[in-house]
């Protein structure tokens, strides 16, 4: 089982290591989170402010697309190695959802 | 099986079934509850053709005959055809790719249960009052007008068997993903587990609509809600198009599996490599992309306009060319092969030419314009037995002949098999042939009988005399079931001797952890490979050490069972009795108790310790179960 | 490398939860679980697109009539924060740090049971309030369906998160339950993703009309 990634042999410098890389990896998080707020309020914003809809339809969706980026690659990492399964499935399920909706805007009503 | 079941004692042989998380076992039970939901299917098949034998007939009702044509419809896809294939898929792919079982064999167990339930469920409705009545489909302003439980036994059954086949098909990708031997790479894997692994991605991803949409129809007539009820706001073009969204890749589902049983079929007794295999993945993997991009083609009459017709229509054809692809890499593989006709190859021979008939008819209704010509006719009915029955029954008949000494360690008669095959492949042709051209004629399908002296009564005689013999092939293949058994005469490891993957390598039936070391593949056709080396056993890949191996479980039972009740609990609330909500809590209550139960006790599972295998290998048994 | 293996925060693998087989196969498992989810809740978005404000008469409430944007956003900001809270759980995991990983879970299932009981006031409002229920019209059901599988998985989530601390709390962290605390808190996110859809699909479009 493959869990030592680093090179070194002494075990202490692997695990200041990682302590240090969780720490960064959890600082970006941090940023990713205080991004989505960020998104999050200007989606509310934008609706509040009652803009053209055809302005505000597209914007907040790209937002949304956007956050949900950043829900599936930083919060559910994977943006990390060892995601290919997951991330070709999920793009696979994405592309079944994304049809789906498209056929229920279309087709259903005529 | 039946000397382990003399020693135990039949009662320790039932809860051993019942509580089995071994993936062989689970097979077996796949193998019979499906086996049986099939006869049933039969006899409401038995019952159409009958009733349809001459014209003004009147054997069955009209109302019953729509309870037996949709009854046969669903029993057929949901609790024949999909759990038969899942039966093979437990019994052979763990095998194929060198692993000791499947990735979850807990919700292995689960999985079948769950559809075992769904589909005692569904079939209970003819005592209860009446079977669904919608056809299978069940459009649902149809099924919203039906009248009695009986659309409520479908929309639950189905509900709690489709869950079962969700976790089945998790279960099956994340094992071929993970559990494969070292050096089985993708592009090493026998196109039977590629066929699993393509039908289990479309399982993952067709179902969900399905789940939905049973949801939505269940709530309509349950519980007051109006998804597809248009005097509301509904709109019942929404099932239509989460069934075929479901349903085409449902189809697929079905006939990829097919497609692997006869790709190692032909290989084997042909004795060649399988012809073009890369082409032949690639060609699986296509099938199963396009398979959720043409699922309007069912409907093409109900007036989604020119635009979305032309689309769905080019999708649909272009299907034909991965499919001709495969039709065109079997004829190779036959070619200068040095060919065995064992019953299973006889199968696999008559497969081509029957299924290309049901294709050539199928891109024959993929032009939109003269699909509403063909549309609801028995040209439609003619075309989908082609390929499912001549699909995906043969590959079930040829993967039971093929398989079977592997599963029970006995092979079955080529004699009576041969007979088997005449019969239902003269009877099948018979009943399905004539049907395209009463269909062209006009005889609509789904309706319970027909006039005389409008030119289809000689057709529809002959195609029920078809059915007949048909049934009799099925009775011969079950007389060689009861012969075999009772025989019961012990095979080796390569019983057809022509085998070439690695589930051929071990003993039939394999001990339950399969592998006692698990094998080093060094290439395609691993087991062909070490044997013309002059090799009989495989190259292990480690050293005999302890095997992990999971606890057998009640829970997978408890969990289903309480589902099985709160369904009863949902379905006679409608009636106003006072005890449905109680009993739909506590069945629920069951089913999350269990579940929670099973998350909170630990269960690491036990190791077979070396010395034990080491003992096996003294005593030469092989078999230990 | 052993399920029951005690171990200190050195030799803690890097990750904990894909360090056993049984590990691995879950973590694949749910994420393919995750890839089905995303079609189930596909299907059910939809569905409520085709079926947003169809009514049977025109006396009934349309989806600009209905929604709050100020409740939508409180419950938002407490189903986002939820989402931070947990991943914080798991940072402390991956540092075997028991303690810290509780807490955190903690305050995530106490988030999530803010997120729910506003859902549950803005569901009981439109009912008293506004008569749009579930058998009302097309729309209603469409809504409350949507809006009520994602209610069931915060539902499911929070017993889930709820059993696997109580099962946990005498034990510590081990190779065992590391998987079960990562598939949790994967699952939470996910209900995150869905929401993340339904303020702006739901709400926020359906306020601008």
């Amino acid at each position: 089982m493959v869990n030592n990634q680093s090179n070194s042999n002494n075990p202490r410098l692997n695990y200041d290591f990682r302590r240090k890389k969780n720490a960064e990896g959890m600082r970006i998080q941090v940023a990713t989170f205080t991004l989505m707020i960020f998104f999050t309020v200007v989606s509310f914003v934008a609706v509040a402010a009652d803009f053209s809809k055809w302005f505000v339809i597209p914007f907040i969706l790209l937002l949304a697309v956007v956050q949900v980026g950043f829900q599936l690659y930083y919060f559910m990492h994977m943006s990390e190695k060892g995601h290919e399964a997951p991330s070709l499935f999920m793009w696979s399920g994405i592309t079944v959802a994304f049809v789906t909706v498209l056929a229920f805007m279309t087709i259903i009503w005529w | 099986m039946s000397t382990i079941a003399q020693k135990r004692g039949f009662a320790s042989t039932i809860w051993d079934y019942l509580t089995t998380v071994d993936h062989k076992k689970i097979a077996i039970l796949y193998l019979i509850a499906g086996g049986i939901f099939f006869l049933m299917g039969g006899i409401e098949a038995m019952m159409i053709r009958a009733q349809l034998a001459v014209p003004n007939n009147d054997f069955v009702s009209a109302g019953l005959y729509n309870e037996l044509l949709t009854m046969h419809g669903t029993t057929m896809i949901f609790l024949a055809a999909m759990p038969l294939l899942l039966g093979f898929m437990n019994a052979v792919m763990p095998l194929q790719i060198g692993a000791r079982d499947v990735a979850f064999p807990f919700v292995n167990a689960l999985g079948f249960w769950l559809f075992f339930f769904g589909g005692l469920f569904l079939n209970l409705s003819w005592f209860l009052g009446g079977a669904p009545d919608a056809g299978w489909t069940s459009y649902a302003s149809l099924s919203l007008a039906s009248e009695g439980h009986g659309i409520d036994f479908y929309a639950l059954g189905l509900q709690i068997s489709g869950f079962g086949t969700l976790m089945g098909g998790i279960n099956f990708l994340v094992t071929i993903i993970n559990m494969r031997a070292p050096g089985m790479t993708y592009m090493r894997m026998p196109l039977f587990t590629w066929t699993t692994f393509v039908a289990s991605a479309l399982i993952l991803f067709a179902f969900p609509p399905l789940t939905a949409s049973i949801f939505m129809l269940s709530f309509d007539r349950m519980f007051g809600a109006n998804f597809f009820n248009v005097a509301a706001g509904g709109n019942t073009i929404i099932w239509e198009h989460f069934f075929w969204i479901f349903g085409h890749p449902e189809v697929y589902i079905l006939i990829l599996p097919a497609f692997g049983i006869f790709s190692e079929i032909f290989s084997t007794f042909s004795r060649k490599r399988l012809f073009g295999y890369s082409s032949m993945v690639f060609a699986t993997v296509l099938i199963g992309f396009l398979g959720f991009m043409v699922w309007a083609h069912h409907m093409f009459t109900v007036g989604l306009g020119p635009v979305a017709n032309a689309i769905f229509a080019v999708a649909t054809m272009a299907i034909a060319v991965p499919t001709g692809i495969k039709i065109f890499n079997w004829l190779l593989t036959i070619w200068g092969g040095s060919i065995k006709f064992t019953v299973p190859m006889l199968y696999a021979v008559a497969f081509i030419p029957s299924f290309v008939a049901g294709g050539v008819t199928g891109i024959m209704q993929a032009v939109a314009p003269a699909d509403y010509q063909y549309h609801d006719t028995y040209f439609i009915v003619a075309h989908f037995h082609y390929v499912i029955v001549g699909g995906v029954v043969f590959a079930l008949l040829a993967g039971v002949h093929f398989y079977w000494p592997k599963m029970f360690g006995t092979m079955l008669s080529e004699k009576i098999g041969k007979f088997t095959f005449v019969f239902f492949f003269i009877g099948f042709h018979l009943t399905f042939f004539i049907q395209h051209f009463l269909g062209l004629m006009g005889m609509p399908r789904r309706v319970w009988t027909f006039l005389p002296g409008q030119g289809l009564d000689a057709g529809n005689l002959i195609s029920s005399i078809g059915a007949a013999f048909m049934a009799i092939g099925v009775i011969l293949l079950l007389l060689n079931v009861v012969i075999t058994s009772v025989k019961n005469e012990r095979v080796g490891n390569d019983p057809w001797e022509d085998g070439r993957t690695l589930e051929w390598a071990i003993p039939s039936p394999p001990p339950f952890y399969n592998f006692k070391q698990l094998p080093l593949v060094r290439g395609l056709d691993a087991y062909w490979l070490e044997k013309m080396e002059g090799k009989t056993t495989l190259t292990p890949a480690e050293p005999i050490g302890d095997i992990h191996m999971p606890n057998g479980s009640f829970t997978p039972f408890v969990i289903s069972l309480g589902l099985f009740i709160a369904a009863f609990g949902a379905m006679y609330h409608v009636d106003d009795k006072a005890w449905a909500i109680p009993v739909l809590i506590g069945g629920l209550a069951i089913t999350f108790g269990a579940m929670a139960y099973r998350s909170i006790k630990d269960d690491h599972g036990f190791h077979i310790h070396k010395e034990d295998l080491m003992d096996d290998d003294n005593e030469d048994k092989g078999v230990k179960a | 490398m052993h399920a029951e293996e005690k171990f200190t925060p050195q030799t803690w693998p890097e990750s904990p939860e894909k360090a056993t087989l049984e590990g691995k196969n879950k973590f694949l498992g749910f994420w393919l679980f995750l890839g089905g989810e995303t079609v189930l809740f596909a299907s059910l978005f939809a569905t409520y697109i085709a079926l947003k404000d169809k009514v049977p008469s025109p006396d009934h409430m349309l989806a600009k009539d209905l929604f709050e944007l100020p409740l939508v956003f409180v419950m938002t900001m407490l189903l986002l924060t939820s989402s931070l809270t947990s991943v914080y759980a798991m940072y402390h995991m991956k540092n075997y740090n028991f303690k810290k990983m509780q807490l955190w879970m903690l305050i995530t299932v106490i988030l999530g049971l803010g997120f729910l009981g506003c859902e549950l006031y803005e569901f009981h409002h439109y009912y008293t309030e506004y008569n749009h229920t579930f058998t009302s019209s097309a729309f209603g059901s469409a809504f409350y369906t949507l809006t009520g599988f994602h209610g069931a998985h915060v539902v499911f989530g929070l017993v889930w998160m709820t059993l696997l601390m109580i099962r946990n709390a005498g034990r510590g962290l081990s190779l065992y339950n590391a998987p079960k605390f990562y598939l949790a808190s994967l699952y939470w996110h996910f209900i995150d993703v869905v929401w993340v859809f339904i303020f702006t699909v739901v709400y926020l479009m359906g306020m601008v009309g």
